[in-house]
């Protein structure tokens, strides 16, 4: 048993803990992307510069300092930050939620409606609103998993369809505000918006917003329900066996339900945060927005915990707010798309590493067990 | 000096941490049925895998008809003449006893199209030689276990193997069967087969084999001449230390009745009728057992009591209230424990901890809910702790360790742990000692009957004979999801028992309840 650990334990216990693959992960995508950087002539160093630029604020080329571009990395960091968590708690309970996106949409939506419609009272108004965004995209992943516990419905088939249920009924419902044309409505009111005049003086103007808070409550509700609770012992059980889940007692189909309904609230608020945070009008969406799907990648990169899908997200948060800043290094941008999706690849890696790990394992294992060794 | 098939000598394999064999060496002769007895993990597989060609050896040599030889690879010992017959039958279900038999060796006609019909009448033929009575067009799915195993003997002897390897082929059969086979032996044996039965039951040794090799922990203990060693010897040379065959089983009182089956039907995942009209009683402080062959109805019966499948008719009492349409929390709370046939696929999470295991099914309860269902992991791993002690669960890190990476029988101790802790008024047991070792097969049993003397009410299914007779107080057996007979274990042979469990009732019913 000892020596077992000897040949196969190197890789073996590095596989073994989620987040050191994460990290080591992060860190070969990152080499990866300085090769392929000096493979077109450039100059590593320019990346590098512009993600501590987009970290800290400091210019090293220049010697300045601006914290705008914290907020900003914080900012684009939020949403995906919260769509990681909508996506990382579905899978949790063993589900894969490819609606984030249509969670987010719908919660975006209803935040916009809220916005522009609900009694412009301080405070109350945006709270309102958020919770309203975080109702509406629970309302839209409990469909599926309602669907899923009730009729055996696809999860995947039933959020994808969904997504565009909630694409076009958001540009449709959108369009019939009075005075909204094909690409925007009119102007919130200023009790609507999630922005705080502290965070703007602190990061000298960026759009970073209450959203921020929304955010670090989301992880921590995340963390307390899935760690500390019945509801995560049962949702865990779930995701892990549903046949023993099923067999301790523990109803399986109202599991699936109830993460599915968090899970879309979890959209739902990035939603929110992204309409009432970074812009001052409803927009009438003609495309996706994305941060849904990134989710995925994010709730991958994290491990599905809270604490890992919070890092995630602020990685590709880094990674999306220091494009601008890499083309000025002169960097080509989508160097930051070419290391995101290596990370995201390496990570599945580990999925078939691991498989092919554990098949040893069992393998080793049976051999050990006929070897007569307990 | 007799001539050997098969002689390994010295073979000595390690695995990372495990000497597997230990300086082998197995002479069998020439058309002798050989034994290799040894527990679960003595090394027997592995032995027969290398002869086999799935695994060389560190060091040792192989000579089969007295010329050495390396075997690299199971194509190889086909070659040689030696085939095997798994444990688990590698078969294809929806092709035809034909089709399986030639699958990667097909004759070819002279289009190049596979010759199905020279095939099947070499299969008929193979079959009538050796007495197998293998229809060559049923469809594997359709024939019964017993027939499948003849398709595999088939098989190899399509290939002309002349050395049959058997691993544990008796697992799988009732006792009708089991005869069979030893009678298919004897054809064999007469037919000039050499044959290595590999298995842990004493009888069929007794009944089959001329010669034992006995193994212990990777190393030969010694071969014995099977009609000059009685089965306590054999016993022991495998386990190392005296066994009791009979496990003390305290006098039986019973009390009032606690589980009332009334005329149960339930339909199976494919919606067939698994069982039927079945009516059984359950009384405190009594074992019964449920006989019968797998797949007649047993996981659909305790499924039904259990609350995991729903009935079709019918009604399921317990402690006199109706519980037929309870949810399976509801069961749990009333006092159903239920140790599950499958301990890894439903009666554990794997990939908990031990300690979560350990509350299951108490997780939302006080100690470890408190209010607002904010759990106690504190308390969580007390029960852990008290329950490894108890229960001699073995695990690497104590409360937290990983299930997954605990033996078998180790698991199986959890699992029992926590459903007698539940202290239920009825224990629903399935399979409980599958693939386990002797060790942890008597552990078990007697953790049940300490049950049975608290006042328990407990139902065991088994597809082990033994088993049911140790254990059972009565026993009913169950065919086609139909009770066959119910007879008070005390006046109950195996015989009678197996003759039911193949549908037959019994002659003069005695059955009182």
């Amino acid at each position: 048993m000892k020596r077992e650990k000897g040949r196969n334990g190197g890789i073996g216990r590095f596989l073994a803990n989620p987040g050191v693959i994460s990290v080591s992960v992060v860190i070969l995508g990152f080499l990866c992307g300085t090769f392929l950087i000096v493979a077109v002539g450039k100059k590593p160093s320019g990346m590098y510069t512009a993600l501590l630029q987009t970290l800290t604020g400091f210019d090293i080329t220049r010697g300045t300092w601006n914290p705008r571009y914290i907020g900003e990395w914080l900012t684009a960091s939020m949403p995906l930050i919260l769509s990681g968590l909508s996506m990382g708690f579905a899978a949790r309970a063993g589900l894969f939620n490819i609606g984030a996106e249509g969670q987010y949409i719908v919660g975006l939506t209803v935040a916009q409606f809220m916005a522009l419609f609900f009694p412009p009272i301080p405070v109350l108004h945006w709270v309102a609103a958020v919770a309203a965004a975080g109702l509406a995209g629970a309302l839209w992943g409990g469909i599926v998993g309602w669907l899923k516990a009730k009729f055996a419905v696809s999860e995947v088939v039933a959020t994808i369809m969904l997504n565009y249920v909630a694409f076009f009924g958001s540009r449709w419902a959108s369009m019939q505000i009075p005075g909204a044309n094909t690409y925007r409505t009119p102007n919130f009111p200023a009790t609507a918006r999630l922005t705080s005049p502290l965070f703007e003086k602190l990061t000298n103007g960026s759009r970073l917003s209450l959203g921020l808070w929304v955010a670090l409550l989301a992880c921590l509700i995340y963390w307390f329900v899935i760690e500390k609770t019945k509801l995560g012992f049962e949702l865990r059980a779930t995701g892990l066996n549903k046949n023993a889940a099923r067999y301790a007692g523990i109803k399986v189909t109202r599991s699936i339900t109830v993460s599915m309904l968090l899970a879309g609230m979890f959209a739902g608020l990035a939603g929110a945060v992204v309409a009432l945070g970074s812009f001052g009008y409803g927009r009438v969406l003609g495309g996706y927005d994305n941060y849904g799907f990134n989710g995925i990648a994010v709730a991958l990169i994290g491990n599905n915990t809270a604490g890992g899908t919070l890092l995630a997200g602020l990685l590709f948060g880094m990674l999306a707010s220091a494009q601008p800043l890499m083309q000025s290094r002169p960097i080509p941008k989508e160097i930051t798309l070419i290391i995101s999706g290596l990370v995201v690849i390496f990570i599945s890696m580990r999925a078939g590493v691991k498989l092919i790990l554990d098949w040893q394992a069992k393998k080793s294992a049976r051999l050990r067990k006929e070897a007569g060794n307990e | 000096m007799d001539s050997y098939a098969i002689e390994m000598a010295g073979i000595t394999k390690v695995f990372p941490g495990v000497v597997a064999n230990d300086d082998v060496t197995l002479r069998v002769r020439d058309n002798e049925i050989h034994a290799i007895l040894g527990e679960n993990g003595a090394g027997k597989s592995t032995l027969m895998s290398i002869l086999f060609g799935l695994y060389e050896p560190d060091s040792g040599t192989i000579s089969i008809r007295g010329k050495e030889v390396r075997i690299a690879d199971p194509n190889h010992a086909t070659a040689l003449g030696i085939g095997m017959v798994h444990q688990h039958f590698k078969l294809v279900h929806n092709y035809t006893v034909t089709e399986n038999i030639i699958l990667g060796n097909e004759p070819r006609n002279r289009w190049g199209d596979i010759d199905i019909g020279s095939a099947r009448k070499r299969v008929g033929e193979l079959s009538s030689l050796y007495g197998l009575d293998v229809d060559p067009d049923a469809l594997v799915e359709t024939i019964t276990v017993g027939m499948q195993q003849r398709v595999e003997i088939l098989k190899i002897l399509y290939r002309k193997a002349d050395i049959l390897i058997f691993d544990e082929p008796t697992a799988v059969l009732r006792p009708q069967e089991i005869d069979e086979l030893m009678l298919i032996f004897e054809r064999l044996k007469a037919e000039g087969k050499t044959i290595i039965l590999i298995t842990h039951k004493l009888r069929e040794i007794k009944q089959a084999a001329s010669r034992c090799t006995v193994l212990r922990r990777g190393k030969v203990i010694g071969t014995v001449d099977v009609a000059s060693a009685s089965e306590s010897e054999m016993a022991a040379m495998m386990v190392g230390r005296e066994v009791q065959f009979s496990l003390e089983k305290p006098k039986a009182s019973f009390g009032e009745t606690v589980l009332k089956i009334e005329d149960l039907s339930v339909r199976n995942s494919r919606g067939l009728e698994a069982v039927r009209n079945f009516s059984l009683e359950v009384r405190r402080g009594e074992i019964v057992g449920i006989a019968g062959v797998d797949g007649n109805g047993q996981a659909e019966l305790i499924e039904a009591i259990t609350g995991l499948r729903h009935a079709e008719k019918g009604r399921v009492y317990l402690k006199g209230d109706d519980i037929t349409r309870s949810s399976i929390h509801a069961r749990i709370e009333r006092g159903i424990g239920y140790v599950p046939e499958d301990r890894q696929k439903e009666g554990l999470v794997l990939d908990f901890r031990l300690d979560e295991n350990l509350v299951l099914k108490t997780y939302d309860k006080a100690p470890y809910c408190g209010a607002l269902g904010v759990l106690d992991k504190n308390a969580m791993e007390r029960n852990a702790k008290s329950l490894i002690k108890d229960f001699d669960i073995r695990a690497g890190e104590g409360a937290a360790t990983k299930v997954r990476s605990m033996s078998g029988g180790n698991q199986q101790k959890a699992i029992i742990a926590r459903e007698i802790e539940l202290s239920p008024d009825l224990l629903v047991i399935a399979q409980p000692t599958r693939g386990l070792d002797v060790g942890a097969i008597e552990n078990i049993h007697t953790r049940i009957l300490a049950e049975r003397s608290k006042g328990r009410a407990v139902l065991l299914v088994s597809f082990e004979l033994d088993e049911i007779l140790n254990l059972c107080d009565r026993i009913a057996a169950i065919s086609k999801g139909e009770i066959v007979g119910i007879v008070d274990a005390e006046s109950a042979n195996e015989r009678e028992i197996g003759a039911m469990m193949a549908g037959v009732a019994r002659q003069q019913p005695e059955a009182r309840r």
